[in-house]
C-alpha cells in the first residue's frame, strides 16, 4: 500500500503493507535509524516517537493507522525548544553509557515536559517507567530531566 | 561532501580515500573526525595529517586524531583510552578527534572488551604511545630551531622555547616529526600524576553528542547500498538439529528475497547452529515470514534438560556428599565437629540472560572471496578465529569494522551472530545483508549465566571466631571440566583467612549454552558466600563488617591458589572501613523500618564494599540508598564515566535480585521470551547511590564489573536485618 507520511515536517512516500509497524518504515524504508528496536512488544520504549506530540511506541503502531498525524523522531527533536534543552542537559551530565535506549528516553522525557513543565519525582517515574535502560543510567536521567526543566542546577553534582 | 549527520552509506572510493588519509586500518567512523578540507584535498601530500604512530596522527591545523582500538560497549573506553594518549601527548582535549580502529591485531595488539581489563592492560602502553609522539614532535622542533630537545617544553598542543620566546603548534612540525624514528616506548619519560591535565578530569563521552541526536553509530544502524535484512530461525530447544525444511511458502512471502536452510557445524556452543535464514527487503517482512516456515527439528538431545530436573539433580548431589575437593586446608571436618556452634545453609541462583538493549546483530558482505563485516562485538579477534573454524574463511580474507555496541555485559564475547551473518552473506555473494535477532531470539539463545547450588557449613568457636568453613558447589559440566563461566573461585574469602576450609564441587551436564555475564562467577558466588558469612556473623553475635575485618587481620598479600591475582587484605580493610563510615553503618533497623545490609568482594582487580538501605512492606522491597566504597587504584581515569559504571553495576545487581530475573527450561526450551517475563530494572527501582573512592598507590584497574557483586548480598542481608527473613534463593520472592 502506498502511504504519504508527515515525518519531521517532510512528506515521505512509502509503499509497504498496512500492518507494518512505523518503526520498520522509519528504519528500513526511510533510513531514519535513530529510533531503535528493543523488544517489538512495547515493553522497553526504545522505539518511542511523537505522534501529534504524544509519546508512542512505534513498534506497535501500524503504518496504516498513522494517516496525516505529525510524526517526530529523535532526528528532529533538537529543533524543538524542549528537545534542545533535554539534549543539552543529557550532555551536561553525560547521562548515557551504551546509549542505545537514549533516543527513546529523550522522546519520552520531551513528551513529559511538554505536558508538565516542572514534574515531580513521581511524575518523572511514571512518565519514564516504560523506558528501560539496561545500563542503569536512571539517576542521571532523572537529573537531566530536572536540569532541562530548570529545577536542578548541576553545580558540579552529578547524581 | 561528507557530512557527519549522514548515515553510513559510502562508496568504495570514499572509503579508500578515507583509509589512505588515516593511514589505513580505520573504520568508517574515521571519516567523521576528519576535517572536511582533508576529505576534499586528502590526496595532496602537503595538507594530509602526519602519521606519528598507529594511534596518533596530527593535521597541519593541529587537530590530533587518536585511534581507539577496543570495542565500545558503553563502558567508556572510546573516551578513556584516548585520554591516556592525549594527556602524555600534552595536547588539549578540544584538539582531539577519535577514530574507531578496525580489527587488526598486528597493528593494534589485543582488541577486546571483557574482564575489566582495558584499563590495567593499556594504562602504560597508551600513555607511552602518547609520550612517544610528543617526544617526536619535540625532537622535530629542536631540529628546526637547532637547539637541544631538553630546552623545549610543551603545553596544550604547542611547543615552546621559553628563553627565545618562540613557539610552534604541533601541526606545524607534525610531518617532520612523522619522518623521525620513534623512540623506545619502554624508556620514553612519562608524566608524574600531578602533571596530568586530561586524565582524572570528568569528560563527556566522545559519542554522546551524536547519541542524543539519534545519529547512526550502533551496529544495527549500519546501512549499505542494496542491503537486505535477515532473521535466522534456530531450533526451539537448545542443541536441536535441522532435519528437513519446507521453505516454499516463506519464499513467496511479501518482500522475501532468499530463504536459506543452513546446516551448522554441530558445535552449537561455539560455532554455527543449524537454522533457516530469511532475507528480505525490510527486517519486519523477514520476521513475518518466519511463521510460514515448516521445519522439522531433531530435539532429542534436549530431552530431560529442564530446570526442575536440574534442581533435583543438585539436591541429590548435595545429599550424596561433598563431591570433588577444589581446596582442602587443615581439617574442617574435625573442627566442625568440635566447634562450639555449627550452622549450615543452602543457597541457589538461577540461569540469567544478558539482554543488552541492542539485540544481537551483524552486517556483512561477501565478494570476490573476501568478507567485510560490521560488528558490535566484545571479542572481534576471537570472532575471526571462530569464523575461520566454522566457515573456513581465513582471517586475512576478512575486513572487520567495529561498531558501537548497545550494551555488552559479556554477551558479545560470543560470536554466534557474526558467524551466522557470514554464512548468510557467503550464500548470497555480492549482497550486503544485516542479520538482526528479535528480542525473543536474544532471550532464548543466550549464553546464560549458569544457575548454581551451594551447601555451606561453618563452625564457630567459643569466642565467636570462625574456625571452619565448607562449601559444596553444584554446577554444570561434563564431569571433568565445568561449563563456560560455571566454575568456582577457590581463593574466595574466607579461603586464606582461616586454617580449616574445604571447597568442593559436583557437576551435571547441560545442553544449554552458558557464558560470561558481567562479573562472571563473582556475581553469583558473592551472593552465596557473603550471605552465608552474614549468617555466621549473626550466629557469632557480631556483624559482617566486624567479622570480615577480624578475618582479614593484618595488611598483607595472600597469593591466589590458582596463580591468579593476589588478594590484598589492606585494600579490603580500607574499603570496608570507608563504607562503614560513609553509610553510618548500623545493624539495628531504624524506627522507620529501614535496615542496612553489608557485603564485600574482590573481583577483576577491584575492591568493593557496599551497604544497602532497604525496607520491606508485604512482598515489596524498596531500596532507599546504596553506599559504595571502591579501590581501583591510584587514579580514576574519567570520573564522569567511572561513576556511571558504578551506578550501572549497582542497578544491574539490584535488578538480578529484585526484578524476578530467571531463565527456565523445559526439555531445553527456554520458557521466557521478552521483557515481560525476563524483567529489567526500571526507573522507579532506582535508589540514591553514593560513591566513595579509596585511592591506593596501585596502578589503575577496570570498572566494568567489580562494583556489581557486593550489592546483591548487601541487599539480601538488609532484608534479613529488616525482617528476619533470610534470602537464600534468587530471584528473591517474599510471600508478604
Amino acid at each position: 500500500m502506498p502511504y504519504r507520511l508527515n515525518i519531521n515536517g517532510d512528506i515521505r512516500q512509502v509503499d509497504v503493507p498496512a500492518e507494518m509497524p512505523l518503526l520498520w518504515v522509519l528504519r528500513d524504508e526511510l533510513g531514519l535509524v535513530g529510533t531503535k528496536y528493543g523488544c517489538g512488544k512495547g515493553f522497553c520504549g526504545s522505539c518511542t516517537v511523537h505522534v501529534n506530540g504524544a509519546a508512542q511506541r512505534s513498534c506497535l503502531l501500524p503504518v496504516g493507522s498513522v494517516g496525516n498525524a505529525r510524526i517526530h523522531t529523535i532526528e528532529h527533536i533538537g529543533s524543538t525548544p524542549i528537545g534542545a534543552r533535554l539534549q543539552e542537559a543529557w550532555l551536561r551530565i553525560d547521562v548515557m553509557q551504551c546509549g542505545y535506549c537514549q533516543a527513546g528516553q529523550i522522546m519520552s522525557a520531551c513528551a513529559l515536559l511538554g505536558q508538565t513543565a516542572r514534574p515531580s519525582d513521581e511524575q518523572i517515574n511514571s512518565a519514564m517507567t516504560g523506558n528501560i535502560c539496561r545500563c542503569g543510567c536512571y539517576n542521571r536521567i532523572r537529573s537531566a530531566i530536572r536540569i532541562a526543566a530548570g529545577m536542578e542546577e548541576e553545580s558540579g553534582r552529578v547524581a | 561532501m561528507l557530512h557527519e549527520h549522514r548515515s553510513v552509506v559510502l562508496d568504495r572510493r570514499t572509503v579508500l580515500k578515507a583509509s589512505l588519509l588515516a593511514g589505513g586500518g580505520l573504520a568508517l567512523e574515521a571519516l567523521i573526525p576528519m576535517p572536511l578540507w582533508a576529505l576534499e584535498q586528502g590526496e595532496q601530500q602537503a595538507t594530509a595529517p602526519a602519521q606519528l604512530s598507529a594511534f596518533v596522527s596530527i593535521a597541519p591545523d593541529g587537530t590530533v586524531t587518536i585511534v581507539s582500538k577496543n570495542p565500545e560497549i558503553g563502558q567508556g573506553v572510546k573516551t578513556s583510552l584516548p585520554m591516556m594518549v592525549a594527556d602524555e601527548l600534552d595536547c588539549d582535549w578540544s584538539q582531539v578527534r577519535i577514530a574507531q580502529a578496525d580489527v587488526d591485531q598486528a597493528r593494534y595488539g589485543e582488541q577486546s572488551a571483557g574482564g575489566s581489563t582495558a584499563t590495567p592492560k593499556n594504562w602504560l602502553p597508551m600513555r607511552q604511545t602518547g609520550a612517544a609522539a610528543r617526544a617526536m614532535l619535540v625532537q622535530a622542533a629542536a631540529q628546526r630551531w637547532n637547539i637541544g630537545a631538553n630546552e623545549i617544553t610543551t603545553a596544550k598542543g604547542r611547543i615552546f622555547h621559553r628563553p627565545s620566546g618562540r613557539s610552534l603548534g604541533y601541526g606545524e612540525v607534525a610531518s617532520a616529526a612523522a619522518a623521525l624514528s620513534p623512540p623506545d616506548l619502554k624508556s620514553v619519560p612519562l608524566k608524574r600524576p600531578e602533571e596530568f591535565t586530561i586524565i582524572g578530569r570528568p569528560l563527556v563521552g566522545i559519542d554522546s553528542a551524536r547519541i542524543v541526536k539519534g545519529e547512526p553509530i550502533f551496529g544495527v544502524d549500519t546501512r549499505l547500498p542494496g542491503m537486505l535484512y535477515a532473521v535466522y530461525q534456530v531450533a526451539p530447544a537448545h542443541g536441536g538439529r535441522l532435519v528437513k525444511a519446507n521453505i516454499e511458502a516463506a519464499k513467496r512471502s511479501h518482500g522475501v528475497r532468499y530463504v536459506l536452510p543452513i546446516m551448522g557445524n554441530g558445535d552449537a556452543d561455539a560455532g554455527l547452529a543449524d537454522g533457516v535464514a530469511i532475507v528480505a527487503s525490510n527486517w519486519w517482512l523477514a520476521e513475518q515470514a518466519r511463521s510460514k516456515l515448516a521445519v522439522a527439528w531433531d530435539l532429542s538431545a534436549a530431552k530431560g534438560h529442564s530446570s526442575a530436573a536440574y534442581r533435583e539433580k543438585a539436591s541429590a548431589a548435595i545429599a550424596a556428599g561433598a563431591g570433588t575437593d577444589l581446596r582442602l586446608d587443615g581439617d574442617p571436618s574435625a573442627k566442625l565437629a568440635s566447634a562450639a556452634k555449627r550452622i549450615a545453609a543452602r543457597y541457589d541462583y538461577p540461569f540469567v540472560a544478558h539482554a543488552p538493549m541492542e539485540p544481537q546483530n551483524c552486517t556483512a558482505r561477501y565478494r570476490d572471496g573476501r568478507l567485510e563485516i560490521w560488528a558490535p562485538s566484545q571479542a572481534p579477534q576471537r570472532g575471526l578465529d571462530q569464523l575461520h573454524k566454522a566457515l573456513d574463511i581465513a582471517p586475512e580474507a576478512v575486513t572487520l569494522h567495529q561498531r558501537r555496541a548497545g550494551g555488552g555485559f559479556g554477551r558479545r564475547l560470543m560470536s554466534d551472530y557474526m558467524i551466522q551473518v557470514a554464512a548468510i552473506a557467503k550464500a548470497i555473494p555480492g549482497v550486503p545483508v544485516q542479520l538482526l535477532w528479535s528480542r525473543e531470539d536474544d532471550i532464548r539463545r543466550d549464553y546464560y549465566r549458569p544457575g548454581g547450588w551451594h551447601s555451606f557449613e561453618a563452625g564457630i568457636g567459643a569466642n565467636g571466631e570462625l574456625v571452619a568453613f565448607t562449601d559444596h558447589f553444584v554446577t554444570f559440566g561434563d564431569g571433568k571440566t565445568t561449563a563456560r563461566a560455571a566454575g568456582f573461585n577457590a581463593s574466595m574469602p574466607p579461603a586464606g583467612l582461616i586454617q580449616h576450609l574445604r571447597y568442593s564441587q559436583s557437576m551435571m551436564p547441560t545442553v544449554v549454552t552458558t557464558g560470561w555475564l558481567r562479573a562472571p562467577g563473582s556475581n553469583a558466588l558473592c551472593f552465596a558466600s557473603q550471605s552465608f558469612l552474614d549468617e555466621v556473623a549473626h550466629a557469632a553475635g557480631t556483624d559482617l563488617p566486624k567479622l570480615m575485618l577480624a578475618l582479614l587481620g593484618e595488611r598483607r598479600e595472600i597469593p591466589a591458589q590458582d596463580g591468579g591475582l593476589a588478594f590484598d587484605t589492606g585494600r579490603a580493610r580500607d574499603v570496608i572501613e570507608k563504607v562503614v563510615r560513609t553509610s553510618g553503618w548500623s545493624l539495628k533497623p531504624a524506627e522507620s523500618g529501614t535496615a542496612q545490609g553489608f557485603a564485600f568482594y574482590f573481583s577483576h582487580r577491584g575492591y568493593f564494599a557496599e551497604v544497602v538501605e532497604a525496607s520491606v512492606s508485604g512482598a515489596q522491597v524498596a531500596v532507599h540508598k546504596v553506599w559504595v566504597a571502591g579501590d581501583i587504584g591510584s587514579q580514576i581515569i574519567n570520573p564522569m564515566g567511572a561513576e556511571n559504571q558504578v551506578r550501572g553495576a549497582v542497578i544491574d545487581g539490584l535488578a538480578q535480585a529484585l526484578s524476578g530475573q530467571a531463565i527456565e527450561f523445559v526439555d531445553g526450551v527456554v520458557q521466557q521470551s521478552n521483557f515481560n517475563d525476563f524483567p529489567l530494572a526500571r526507573i522507579p527501582l532506582t535508589p540514591e547511590i553514593e560513591i566513595a573512592w579509596v585511592k591506593s598507590d596501585k596502578p589503575p584497574t577496570g570498572l566494568g564489573e567489580p562494583a556489581l557483586p557486593p550489592v546483591i548480598p548487601a541487599l539480601t542481608n538488609a532484608i534479613f536485618a529488616a525482617t528476619g527473613t533470610r534470602i537464600r534463593s534468587l530471584p528473591l520472592r517474599l510471600s508478604g
